[in-house]
């Protein structure tokens, strides 16, 4: 049997290299995708936790956070397209209008 | 059987992940992010959540990352450019990342109560999730179809046209 100690691991992993590649990707695309490696991190760790204490509320959280990462997406996408239409960029370090 | 298979699909998930990082191209991030999507729903499976499992193929797997990648290919992404990046995040965010991570592994290696992952008892079936979603649950579900009809509409407003940006003269 597999200790839940290890999904959990896994879980805190998949956040960790989601806040790296927020940090070190420099297209906004892949910046975008690290935010979501992030939110599956987190899921994970509440898909274990539903499993530990045999609730099923920790599943329905799942269930709207994927909503919400649904939604995030296409309006994130969405501003991706403006953005790339207005500076005709995807780099993070070009899209400077409001650095000091 | 259990463990060969979650040994198999982590290990899918981590060099999904940080293959991810190290890819330069967006598409291949994109893709590798669709091979991360894909193994977490086999351990969602693993873990007894066999709805979570599919929505997780559907929606992250499916519609998402359909997102993305036509995304991707609409604005033609080319290779990343590899600048030096903001000094704040190299000389402040990994130390803080490596702390965070240390501190959540220690704090899990050293936690009593944490079980084990059996299916034997623990698989939530599609039915037990909808008794308490449309039951105890069922206005937030249904406030969450407006957040969803908002974020379309959103998205139109955003991804058209603007009229100024038109051409003159036409």
């Amino acid at each position: 049997m597999i200790p839940l100690s290890w999904y959990l691991l896994l879980s805190a992993a998949l956040f960790s290299l989601g806040v790296i590649g927020f940090l070190i990707k420099r297209n906004l695309i892949t910046v975008f995708m690290s935010i979501e490696l992030m939110l599956n991190g987190v899921n994970l760790s509440f898909v274990t936790f539903a499993h530990q204490w045999h609730t099923v509320k920790g599943q329905i959280f799942v269930f709207f956070v994927m909503m919400v990462a649904a939604a995030e997406a296409a309006v994130g996408l969405a501003i991706i397209i403006a953005v790339f239409r207005a500076r005709a960029t995807l780099a993070v370090d070009r899209i400077d209008l409001m650095k000091l | 059987m259990h463990l060969i298979l979650f040994i198999v699909f982590a290990g899918c998930c981590l060099a999904g992940a940080i293959n991810l990082l190290v890819q330069s191209h967006p598409i291949n991030s994109a893709l590798s992010l669709i091979v991360v999507m894909t193994s977490l729903a086999v351990l969602y499976l693993l873990l007894g959540a066999e709805f979570l499992a599919a929505a997780q193929i559907i929606v992250y797997a499916g519609a998402i990352m359909v997102l993305f990648t036509f995304v991707v290919m609409l604005l033609n992404a080319g290779r990343e450019e590899r600048t030096l990046g903001s000094h704040a995040a190299k000389a402040v965010g990994f130390p803080a990342v490596v702390a965070i991570l240390a501190v959540i592994a220690t704090v899990l290696l050293k936690a009593k109560g944490l079980g084990e992952a059996s299916l034997s008892d623990g698989i939530t079936t599609t039915e037990d999730l909808s008794k308490v979603l449309f039951r105890d649950l069922l206005l937030p579900f249904e406030v969450t179809s407006v957040l969803i009809l908002v974020a379309i509409l959103g998205a139109v407003a955003l991804a058209r046209a603007g009229d100024g940006e038109r051409p003159a003269g036409k």
